[in-house]
Protein backbone atom coordinates (compact mmCIF):
# COMPACT_ATOMS: atom_id res chain seq x y z
CA UNK A 1 0.00 0.00 0.00
CA UNK A 2 1.51 3.35 -0.97
CA UNK A 3 1.69 6.30 1.40
CA UNK A 4 -0.28 8.45 -0.99
CA UNK A 5 -2.33 7.29 -3.95
CA UNK A 6 -3.88 9.84 -6.30
CA UNK A 7 -6.59 8.53 -8.63
CA UNK A 8 -8.18 10.38 -11.58
CA UNK A 9 -7.87 13.62 -9.70
CA UNK A 10 -9.29 16.85 -11.10
CA UNK A 11 -8.87 20.16 -9.35
CA UNK A 12 -10.68 23.43 -9.75
CA UNK A 13 -9.92 26.92 -8.59
CA UNK A 14 -12.87 29.28 -8.26
CA UNK A 15 -14.96 27.04 -10.51
CA UNK A 16 -12.36 26.59 -13.27
CA UNK A 17 -10.70 23.22 -13.71
CA UNK A 18 -6.96 23.87 -13.57
CA UNK A 19 -5.64 20.30 -13.54
CA UNK A 20 -7.12 16.93 -14.43
CA UNK A 21 -6.40 13.24 -15.11
CA UNK A 22 -3.81 13.18 -12.37
CA UNK A 23 -2.71 9.69 -11.31
CA UNK A 24 0.36 8.89 -9.26
CA UNK A 25 1.55 7.14 -6.11
CA UNK A 26 4.14 7.90 -3.47
CA UNK A 27 5.65 4.92 -1.65
CA UNK A 28 7.74 4.82 1.50
CA UNK A 29 11.20 6.19 0.83
CA UNK A 30 10.26 7.79 -2.51
CA UNK A 31 11.53 11.18 -3.56
CA UNK A 32 8.95 12.63 -5.91
CA UNK A 33 9.59 15.87 -7.69
CA UNK A 34 6.56 17.67 -9.11
CA UNK A 35 7.74 20.01 -11.82
CA UNK A 36 6.07 22.37 -14.22
CA UNK A 37 5.91 25.99 -15.17
CA UNK A 38 4.13 28.66 -13.14
CA UNK A 39 0.38 28.24 -13.42
CA UNK A 40 0.65 24.57 -14.38
CA UNK A 41 -1.40 23.44 -11.37
CA UNK A 42 1.48 22.38 -9.10
CA UNK A 43 0.45 24.53 -6.18
CA UNK A 44 -3.20 23.57 -6.55
CA UNK A 45 -2.22 19.89 -6.49
CA UNK A 46 -0.11 20.46 -3.41
CA UNK A 47 -2.98 22.19 -1.60
CA UNK A 48 -5.27 19.29 -2.44
CA UNK A 49 -2.78 16.76 -1.05
CA UNK A 50 -2.61 18.77 2.18
CA UNK A 51 -6.39 19.08 2.42
CA UNK A 52 -6.32 22.86 2.02
CA UNK A 53 -8.43 22.67 -1.13
CA UNK A 54 -11.53 20.67 -1.93
CA UNK A 55 -11.16 17.97 -4.55
CA UNK A 56 -13.22 18.59 -7.71
CA UNK A 57 -13.35 14.92 -8.66
CA UNK A 58 -11.30 11.77 -8.17
CA UNK A 59 -9.64 10.77 -4.93
CA UNK A 60 -6.53 11.02 -2.79
CA UNK A 61 -5.97 8.04 -0.48
CA UNK A 62 -3.53 7.71 2.36
CA UNK A 63 -2.00 4.39 3.39
CA UNK A 64 0.54 2.81 5.75
CA UNK A 65 -1.04 4.55 8.74
CA UNK A 66 -0.49 8.00 7.27
CA UNK A 67 -3.24 10.58 7.72
CA UNK A 68 -3.56 13.82 5.81
CA UNK A 69 -2.50 16.03 8.74
CA UNK A 70 0.69 13.98 9.31
CA UNK A 71 2.39 15.34 6.20
CA UNK A 72 5.31 17.55 7.19
CA UNK A 73 4.56 20.64 5.14
CA UNK A 74 7.22 23.22 4.39
CA UNK A 75 5.48 26.23 2.85
CA UNK A 76 7.13 29.21 1.23
CA UNK A 77 8.04 32.03 3.56
CA UNK A 78 5.34 34.69 3.91
CA UNK A 79 5.47 38.46 4.22
CA UNK A 80 4.09 38.33 7.76
CA UNK A 81 7.11 36.29 8.86
CA UNK A 82 9.57 38.98 7.76
CA UNK A 83 9.05 41.03 10.92
CA UNK A 84 7.47 38.39 13.12
CA UNK A 85 8.90 38.24 16.64
CA UNK A 86 9.61 34.56 17.26
CA UNK A 87 12.66 32.54 18.20
CA UNK A 88 13.60 29.58 16.03
CA UNK A 89 12.79 27.32 18.96
CA UNK A 90 9.25 28.71 19.14
CA UNK A 91 8.79 28.18 15.41
CA UNK A 92 10.08 24.59 15.37
CA UNK A 93 8.13 23.70 18.53
CA UNK A 94 4.88 24.75 16.86
CA UNK A 95 5.42 21.88 14.40
CA UNK A 96 4.53 19.36 17.11
CA UNK A 97 1.05 20.84 17.70
CA UNK A 98 -0.76 18.72 15.13
CA UNK A 99 0.06 15.50 16.98
CA UNK A 100 -1.14 16.85 20.34
CA UNK A 101 -4.89 16.70 19.71
CA UNK A 102 -6.40 18.78 22.53
CA UNK A 103 -3.50 18.97 24.98
CA UNK A 104 -2.80 22.65 25.59
CA UNK A 105 0.87 22.61 26.61
CA UNK A 106 4.04 21.13 25.11
CA UNK A 107 5.35 17.92 26.70
CA UNK A 108 8.91 16.78 27.36
CA UNK A 109 8.69 14.46 24.34
CA UNK A 110 7.70 17.40 22.11
CA UNK A 111 10.72 19.36 23.27
CA UNK A 112 13.00 16.35 22.80
CA UNK A 113 11.70 15.97 19.25
CA UNK A 114 12.49 19.60 18.56
CA UNK A 115 16.06 19.18 19.86
CA UNK A 116 16.56 16.09 17.69
CA UNK A 117 15.25 17.68 14.52
CA UNK A 118 17.22 20.88 15.04
CA UNK A 119 20.33 18.71 15.47
CA UNK A 120 19.60 16.82 12.23
CA UNK A 121 19.46 20.12 10.35
CA UNK A 122 22.47 21.57 12.16
CA UNK A 123 20.63 24.55 13.63
CA UNK A 124 20.95 23.85 17.38
CA UNK A 125 22.94 27.04 17.83
CA UNK A 126 20.13 29.11 16.28
CA UNK A 127 17.66 28.04 18.98
CA UNK A 128 17.40 31.38 20.75
CA UNK A 129 17.95 33.52 17.66
CA UNK A 130 15.09 35.51 16.24
CA UNK A 131 13.60 34.04 13.08
CA UNK A 132 13.45 37.40 11.31
CA UNK A 133 17.19 38.00 11.80
CA UNK A 134 18.29 34.82 10.00
CA UNK A 135 19.49 34.44 6.44
CA UNK A 136 17.16 32.89 3.86
CA UNK A 137 18.93 29.53 4.01
CA UNK A 138 18.79 29.43 7.81
CA UNK A 139 15.10 30.32 7.77
CA UNK A 140 14.43 27.48 5.34
CA UNK A 141 16.21 25.05 7.65
CA UNK A 142 14.07 26.22 10.57
CA UNK A 143 10.90 25.72 8.53
CA UNK A 144 12.15 22.29 7.46
CA UNK A 145 12.82 21.37 11.10
CA UNK A 146 9.26 22.43 11.92
CA UNK A 147 7.97 20.25 9.09
CA UNK A 148 9.92 17.28 10.46
CA UNK A 149 8.27 17.79 13.86
CA UNK A 150 4.88 17.34 12.22
CA UNK A 151 5.63 14.01 10.55
CA UNK A 152 7.18 10.57 10.89
CA UNK A 153 7.02 9.52 7.27
CA UNK A 154 6.74 12.19 4.61
CA UNK A 155 7.57 15.83 3.95
CA UNK A 156 6.08 18.09 1.30
CA UNK A 157 8.25 20.99 0.22
CA UNK A 158 6.92 23.97 -1.70
CA UNK A 159 9.69 25.57 -3.80
CA UNK A 160 12.29 25.07 -1.06
CA UNK A 161 15.10 26.93 -2.82
CA UNK A 162 13.25 30.09 -3.88
CA UNK A 163 15.35 33.15 -3.18
CA UNK A 164 18.46 31.22 -2.14
CA UNK A 165 21.87 31.73 -3.72
CA UNK A 166 23.49 28.82 -5.63
CA UNK A 167 25.68 27.62 -2.76
CA UNK A 168 22.83 27.64 -0.22
CA UNK A 169 20.57 26.03 -2.83
CA UNK A 170 23.02 23.15 -3.20
CA UNK A 171 23.18 22.79 0.58
CA UNK A 172 19.39 22.70 0.78
CA UNK A 173 19.16 19.95 -1.84
CA UNK A 174 21.87 18.08 0.07
CA UNK A 175 19.90 18.25 3.30
CA UNK A 176 16.72 17.02 1.61
CA UNK A 177 18.60 14.15 0.01
CA UNK A 178 20.09 13.19 3.37
CA UNK A 179 16.66 13.21 5.05
CA UNK A 180 15.41 10.92 2.30
CA UNK A 181 18.35 8.51 2.21
CA UNK A 182 19.51 8.38 5.83
CA UNK A 183 16.28 8.99 7.70
CA UNK A 184 13.98 7.18 5.28
CA UNK A 185 11.58 10.09 4.96
CA UNK A 186 9.59 10.21 1.73
CA UNK A 187 9.81 13.55 -0.05
CA UNK A 188 7.41 15.39 -2.32
CA UNK A 189 8.97 18.52 -3.72
CA UNK A 190 7.27 21.16 -5.84
CA UNK A 191 9.72 23.05 -7.98
CA UNK A 192 10.21 25.05 -11.12
CA UNK A 193 13.99 24.73 -10.77
CA UNK A 194 13.83 21.63 -12.96
CA UNK A 195 17.49 20.99 -13.63
CA UNK A 196 18.50 21.27 -9.96
CA UNK A 197 15.43 19.69 -8.41
CA UNK A 198 15.34 16.40 -10.32
CA UNK A 199 18.96 15.61 -9.54
CA UNK A 200 18.30 13.58 -6.39
CA UNK A 201 14.67 12.67 -7.11
CA UNK A 202 13.60 9.06 -7.59
CA UNK A 203 10.34 9.91 -9.37
CA UNK A 204 9.13 12.78 -11.49
CA UNK A 205 5.65 14.15 -12.10
CA UNK A 206 5.72 16.70 -14.90
CA UNK A 207 2.53 18.70 -14.78
CA UNK A 208 0.99 21.02 -17.30
CA UNK A 209 -2.70 21.06 -16.36
CA UNK A 210 -2.46 17.35 -17.09
CA UNK A 211 0.45 15.10 -16.30
CA UNK A 212 2.91 15.14 -19.22
CA UNK A 213 4.86 12.42 -17.48
CA UNK A 214 4.89 10.29 -14.35
CA UNK A 215 7.58 7.69 -13.66
CA UNK A 216 11.11 7.23 -12.45
CA UNK A 217 13.72 9.87 -13.05
CA UNK A 218 15.71 7.64 -15.42
CA UNK A 219 12.67 7.11 -17.61
CA UNK A 220 12.00 10.80 -17.52
CA UNK A 221 15.45 11.73 -18.72
CA UNK A 222 14.90 9.55 -21.77
CA UNK A 223 11.52 11.06 -22.37
CA UNK A 224 11.15 13.47 -25.21
CA UNK A 225 9.12 15.98 -23.25
CA UNK A 226 11.92 16.25 -20.79
CA UNK A 227 14.55 16.68 -23.45
CA UNK A 228 12.57 19.52 -24.96
CA UNK A 229 12.10 21.17 -21.64
CA UNK A 230 15.69 20.82 -20.49
CA UNK A 231 16.93 21.88 -23.89
CA UNK A 232 14.67 24.90 -23.76
CA UNK A 233 16.09 25.85 -20.40
CA UNK A 234 19.66 25.79 -21.65
CA UNK A 235 19.17 27.89 -24.74
CA UNK B 1 -8.46 66.16 45.84
CA UNK B 2 -5.37 64.18 46.77
CA UNK B 3 -5.20 60.40 46.65
CA UNK B 4 -5.04 60.08 50.42
CA UNK B 5 -8.20 62.14 50.68
CA UNK B 6 -9.86 60.05 48.01
CA UNK B 7 -9.02 56.81 49.71
CA UNK B 8 -10.03 58.21 53.09
CA UNK B 9 -13.59 58.46 51.86
CA UNK B 10 -14.92 54.87 51.86
CA UNK B 11 -17.50 55.64 49.15
CA UNK B 12 -14.94 57.06 46.73
CA UNK B 13 -12.27 54.48 47.51
CA UNK B 14 -14.71 51.69 46.70
CA UNK B 15 -15.46 53.29 43.33
CA UNK B 16 -11.75 53.71 42.61
CA UNK B 17 -10.91 50.13 43.53
CA UNK B 18 -13.68 48.85 41.26
CA UNK B 19 -12.46 51.05 38.43
CA UNK B 20 -8.87 49.86 38.87
CA UNK B 21 -10.02 46.24 38.85
CA UNK B 22 -11.92 46.68 35.57
CA UNK B 23 -9.21 48.78 33.95
CA UNK B 24 -6.47 46.37 35.00
CA UNK B 25 -8.24 43.33 33.53
CA UNK B 26 -9.25 45.13 30.33
CA UNK B 27 -5.69 46.43 29.79
CA UNK B 28 -4.28 42.97 30.39
CA UNK B 29 -6.69 41.11 28.08
CA UNK B 30 -6.53 43.65 25.26
CA UNK B 31 -2.72 43.73 25.29
CA UNK B 32 -2.50 39.92 24.97
CA UNK B 33 -5.02 39.71 22.14
CA UNK B 34 -3.39 42.74 20.51
CA UNK B 35 -0.15 40.83 19.87
CA UNK B 36 -1.86 38.37 17.57
CA UNK B 37 -4.08 41.01 15.93
CA UNK B 38 -1.21 43.39 15.17
CA UNK B 39 0.95 40.58 13.75
CA UNK B 40 -1.92 39.38 11.56
CA UNK B 41 -2.29 42.93 10.17
CA UNK B 42 -5.73 43.02 11.75
CA UNK B 43 -5.27 45.79 14.31
CA UNK B 44 -8.18 47.83 12.98
CA UNK B 45 -10.71 45.20 14.04
CA UNK B 46 -10.75 46.83 17.48
CA UNK B 47 -12.02 50.04 15.87
CA UNK B 48 -14.72 48.28 13.88
CA UNK B 49 -15.97 46.42 16.93
CA UNK B 50 -15.88 49.29 19.39
CA UNK B 51 -17.48 51.80 17.01
CA UNK B 52 -20.33 49.41 16.42
CA UNK B 53 -20.41 48.91 20.17
CA UNK B 54 -21.11 52.66 20.44
CA UNK B 55 -24.32 52.01 18.51
CA UNK B 56 -25.27 49.16 20.85
CA UNK B 57 -24.59 51.36 23.88
CA UNK B 58 -26.74 54.10 22.36
CA UNK B 59 -29.65 51.70 21.98
CA UNK B 60 -29.26 50.33 25.49
CA UNK B 61 -28.87 53.68 27.27
CA UNK B 62 -31.61 55.59 25.43
CA UNK B 63 -34.32 52.92 25.27
CA UNK B 64 -33.51 51.33 28.63
CA UNK B 65 -35.02 48.20 27.07
CA UNK B 66 -32.55 46.01 28.89
CA UNK B 67 -33.16 47.35 32.38
CA UNK B 68 -35.54 44.84 33.82
CA UNK B 69 -37.29 45.06 37.17
CA UNK B 70 -37.24 41.72 38.91
CA UNK B 71 -38.80 41.25 42.37
CA UNK B 72 -38.69 45.01 42.84
CA UNK B 73 -34.98 45.13 42.03
CA UNK B 74 -33.68 46.75 38.87
CA UNK B 75 -31.25 44.59 36.90
CA UNK B 76 -29.56 45.80 33.75
CA UNK B 77 -28.75 43.47 30.87
CA UNK B 78 -27.32 46.31 28.79
CA UNK B 79 -23.78 44.90 28.99
CA UNK B 80 -24.96 41.44 27.91
CA UNK B 81 -26.87 42.97 25.00
CA UNK B 82 -23.85 44.99 23.87
CA UNK B 83 -21.68 41.92 24.09
CA UNK B 84 -24.04 39.88 21.93
CA UNK B 85 -24.12 42.60 19.26
CA UNK B 86 -20.35 43.10 19.15
CA UNK B 87 -19.59 39.36 19.10
CA UNK B 88 -21.99 39.02 16.18
CA UNK B 89 -20.20 41.85 14.36
CA UNK B 90 -16.84 40.13 14.99
CA UNK B 91 -18.13 36.95 13.38
CA UNK B 92 -19.59 38.85 10.42
CA UNK B 93 -16.32 40.74 9.86
CA UNK B 94 -14.41 37.45 9.77
CA UNK B 95 -16.93 35.96 7.36
CA UNK B 96 -16.60 38.91 4.99
CA UNK B 97 -12.83 38.71 5.38
CA UNK B 98 -12.91 35.14 4.11
CA UNK B 99 -14.96 36.11 1.07
CA UNK B 100 -13.84 38.46 -1.67
CA UNK B 101 -14.23 41.77 0.17
CA UNK B 102 -11.08 42.03 2.20
CA UNK B 103 -11.00 42.63 5.94
CA UNK B 104 -10.30 46.33 6.02
CA UNK B 105 -13.39 47.15 3.97
CA UNK B 106 -15.56 45.07 6.29
CA UNK B 107 -14.09 46.83 9.30
CA UNK B 108 -14.61 50.26 7.72
CA UNK B 109 -18.27 49.46 7.05
CA UNK B 110 -19.02 48.61 10.68
CA UNK B 111 -16.77 51.33 12.03
CA UNK B 112 -18.48 54.24 10.29
CA UNK B 113 -21.98 52.75 10.34
CA UNK B 114 -21.72 52.21 14.10
CA UNK B 115 -20.79 55.80 14.87
CA UNK B 116 -23.39 57.19 12.45
CA UNK B 117 -26.26 55.06 13.73
CA UNK B 118 -25.29 55.64 17.35
CA UNK B 119 -25.17 59.42 16.90
CA UNK B 120 -28.55 59.44 15.15
CA UNK B 121 -30.08 57.55 18.05
CA UNK B 122 -28.78 60.12 20.51
CA UNK B 123 -30.14 62.89 18.23
CA UNK B 124 -33.57 61.33 17.89
CA UNK B 125 -33.96 60.69 21.59
CA UNK B 126 -32.74 64.18 22.40
CA UNK B 127 -30.05 63.04 24.81
CA UNK B 128 -27.47 65.65 25.58
CA UNK B 129 -24.02 65.72 24.05
CA UNK B 130 -22.59 64.71 27.42
CA UNK B 131 -23.84 61.13 26.89
CA UNK B 132 -22.37 61.00 23.39
CA UNK B 133 -19.08 62.33 24.64
CA UNK B 134 -18.95 59.83 27.51
CA UNK B 135 -19.60 56.80 25.36
CA UNK B 136 -17.09 57.95 22.73
CA UNK B 137 -14.25 58.95 25.03
CA UNK B 138 -15.01 57.14 28.27
CA UNK B 139 -16.21 58.21 31.64
CA UNK B 140 -14.94 61.44 33.14
CA UNK B 141 -12.42 60.65 35.85
CA UNK B 142 -14.62 58.58 38.15
CA UNK B 143 -16.15 55.55 36.53
CA UNK B 144 -19.12 53.83 38.13
CA UNK B 145 -20.11 50.23 37.69
CA UNK B 146 -22.83 48.23 39.40
CA UNK B 147 -21.82 45.22 41.49
CA UNK B 148 -23.52 42.77 39.13
CA UNK B 149 -21.71 44.31 36.14
CA UNK B 150 -18.44 44.18 38.07
CA UNK B 151 -18.85 40.47 38.79
CA UNK B 152 -19.83 39.82 35.17
CA UNK B 153 -16.82 41.83 33.93
CA UNK B 154 -14.43 39.93 36.19
CA UNK B 155 -15.77 36.54 35.13
CA UNK B 156 -15.54 37.43 31.44
CA UNK B 157 -12.03 38.85 31.70
CA UNK B 158 -10.77 35.85 33.67
CA UNK B 159 -12.27 33.62 31.00
CA UNK B 160 -10.47 35.58 28.28
CA UNK B 161 -7.20 35.23 30.19
CA UNK B 162 -7.71 31.51 30.74
CA UNK B 163 -8.53 30.94 27.05
CA UNK B 164 -5.44 32.86 26.01
CA UNK B 165 -3.19 30.79 28.29
CA UNK B 166 -4.73 27.46 27.28
CA UNK B 167 -4.59 28.23 23.56
CA UNK B 168 -1.34 30.22 23.67
CA UNK B 169 0.70 27.79 21.56
CA UNK B 170 -2.07 27.41 18.98
CA UNK B 171 -2.58 31.16 18.80
CA UNK B 172 1.14 31.51 18.09
CA UNK B 173 1.02 28.81 15.41
CA UNK B 174 -1.97 30.20 13.50
CA UNK B 175 -0.60 33.74 13.71
CA UNK B 176 2.85 32.77 12.44
CA UNK B 177 1.70 30.46 9.68
CA UNK B 178 -2.02 29.75 9.13
CA UNK B 179 -1.38 27.53 6.08
CA UNK B 180 1.02 25.23 7.93
CA UNK B 181 -1.38 25.07 10.88
CA UNK B 182 -4.30 24.09 8.66
CA UNK B 183 -2.24 21.47 6.86
CA UNK B 184 -1.12 19.86 10.12
CA UNK B 185 -4.56 19.77 11.69
CA UNK B 186 -4.87 23.01 13.70
CA UNK B 187 -7.91 24.88 12.43
CA UNK B 188 -6.76 28.42 11.74
CA UNK B 189 -10.36 29.53 11.16
CA UNK B 190 -11.41 28.30 14.58
CA UNK B 191 -8.64 30.15 16.38
CA UNK B 192 -9.11 33.30 14.30
CA UNK B 193 -12.78 33.29 15.28
CA UNK B 194 -11.85 32.64 18.90
CA UNK B 195 -9.46 35.61 18.94
CA UNK B 196 -12.09 37.84 17.33
CA UNK B 197 -14.73 36.81 19.87
CA UNK B 198 -12.37 37.30 22.81
CA UNK B 199 -11.47 40.72 21.40
CA UNK B 200 -15.16 41.59 21.06
CA UNK B 201 -16.00 40.75 24.67
CA UNK B 202 -12.88 42.54 25.96
CA UNK B 203 -13.85 45.66 24.04
CA UNK B 204 -17.37 45.61 25.44
CA UNK B 205 -16.26 45.33 29.05
CA UNK B 206 -13.70 48.09 28.60
CA UNK B 207 -15.75 50.43 26.46
CA UNK B 208 -17.65 52.23 29.21
CA UNK B 209 -14.47 53.17 31.00
CA UNK B 210 -12.18 53.85 28.05
CA UNK B 211 -14.69 54.99 25.46
CA UNK B 212 -15.61 53.55 22.08
CA UNK B 213 -13.05 55.57 20.15
CA UNK B 214 -10.19 55.02 22.59
CA UNK B 215 -10.42 51.33 23.41
CA UNK B 216 -8.58 50.07 20.33
CA UNK B 217 -5.54 52.04 21.48
CA UNK B 218 -5.25 49.49 24.28
CA UNK B 219 -5.07 46.74 21.69
CA UNK B 220 -2.40 48.14 19.40
CA UNK B 221 0.05 50.23 21.46
CA UNK B 222 1.24 47.58 23.93
CA UNK B 223 1.89 45.03 21.16
CA UNK B 224 3.57 47.55 18.84
CA UNK B 225 5.81 48.78 21.64
CA UNK B 226 6.78 45.29 22.80
CA UNK B 227 7.66 44.34 19.21
CA UNK B 228 10.21 47.18 19.14
CA UNK B 229 12.31 45.61 21.89
CA UNK B 230 11.56 41.86 21.98
CA UNK B 231 12.51 39.23 19.47
CA UNK B 232 10.60 36.24 20.86
CA UNK B 233 6.84 35.77 20.81
CA UNK B 234 6.78 34.99 24.51
CA UNK B 235 8.82 38.10 25.23
CA UNK B 236 6.45 40.25 23.18
CA UNK B 237 3.38 38.81 24.94
CA UNK B 238 4.79 39.33 28.45
CA UNK B 239 6.21 42.80 27.71
CA UNK B 240 2.96 43.84 26.08
CA UNK B 241 0.97 42.79 29.17
CA UNK B 242 3.26 44.59 31.63
CA UNK B 243 3.41 47.69 29.38
CA UNK B 244 -0.37 47.86 29.13
CA UNK B 245 -1.06 47.47 32.84
CA UNK B 246 1.58 50.04 33.89
CA UNK B 247 0.36 52.57 31.32
CA UNK B 248 -3.19 52.07 32.53
CA UNK B 249 -2.28 52.62 36.18
CA UNK B 250 -0.28 55.79 35.42
CA UNK B 251 -3.00 57.10 33.10
CA UNK B 252 -5.76 56.29 35.55
CA UNK B 253 -4.16 58.13 38.46
CA UNK B 254 -3.39 61.16 36.31
CA UNK B 255 -6.99 61.16 35.09
CA UNK B 256 -8.25 61.02 38.69
CA UNK B 257 -5.87 63.69 39.91
CA UNK B 258 -6.67 66.23 37.18
CA UNK B 259 -10.24 65.11 36.42
CA UNK B 260 -9.35 64.12 32.86
CA UNK B 261 -11.27 61.54 30.90
CA UNK B 262 -9.81 58.10 31.55
CA UNK B 263 -9.64 56.76 27.96
CA UNK B 264 -7.74 59.61 26.33
CA UNK B 265 -5.38 59.91 29.32
CA UNK B 266 -4.48 56.23 29.29
CA UNK B 267 -4.02 56.22 25.51
CA UNK B 268 -1.83 59.34 25.72
CA UNK B 269 0.41 57.53 28.22
CA UNK B 270 0.46 54.55 25.83
CA UNK B 271 1.55 56.80 22.95
CA UNK B 272 4.29 58.36 25.09
CA UNK B 273 5.59 54.98 26.20
CA UNK B 274 5.46 53.71 22.60
CA UNK B 275 7.66 56.62 21.49
CA UNK B 276 10.15 55.78 24.24
CA UNK B 277 10.26 52.14 23.08
CA UNK B 278 10.68 53.30 19.49
CA UNK B 279 13.62 55.46 20.52
CA UNK B 280 15.20 52.57 22.44
CA UNK B 281 14.96 50.28 19.42
CA UNK B 282 16.47 52.93 17.12
CA UNK B 283 19.37 53.48 19.51
CA UNK B 284 19.91 49.73 19.78
CA UNK B 285 19.94 49.40 15.98
CA UNK B 286 22.47 52.22 15.70
CA UNK B 287 24.71 50.61 18.33
CA UNK B 288 24.57 47.37 16.38
CA UNK B 289 25.65 49.14 13.18
CA UNK B 290 28.48 50.90 15.01
CA UNK B 291 29.74 47.65 16.52
CA UNK B 292 29.94 46.14 13.03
Amino acid sequence: MPLIEVKDLALAYEGHVVAKNINFTVNEGDYLCIIGENGSGKTTLMKAILGLLKIYSGEINFGEGLTQTEIGYMPQRTDIQKDFPATCYEVVLSGTLGSKKFKPFYSKEDKKRVEENMAILGIEDLKKRSFQDLSGGQQQRVLLARALCATEKIILLDEPVTGLDPIVTAEMYGIIKRLNEEHGIAVIMISHDIAGAIDSASHILHLHHEPLFFGTKDEYLLNQAAKDFLGGENK
Amino acid sequence: MSFTQMFADPMISEIIIKAILVGFMVSLCSSLLGVSLVLKRFSMIGDGLSHFGFFAVAIATTTKAFDIILNGKQISFALEFEMAVVVLVAIIILRINNSKTKGDAAIAIFSTAGIALGSIIYNVTGNNTMDVCTSLFGSTSIFTISNTDLVFTMIISLLVLAMFVVFYSRIFAVTFDPEFSKATGTSANFYNTLIAILTAVTIVIGMKMMGAIMISGLIIFPALSAMRVCKSFKGVVLTSAVFSVICFLIGFFIACRFSFQTGPTVVTIDVGAFLIFLLISKLKARKKVESI
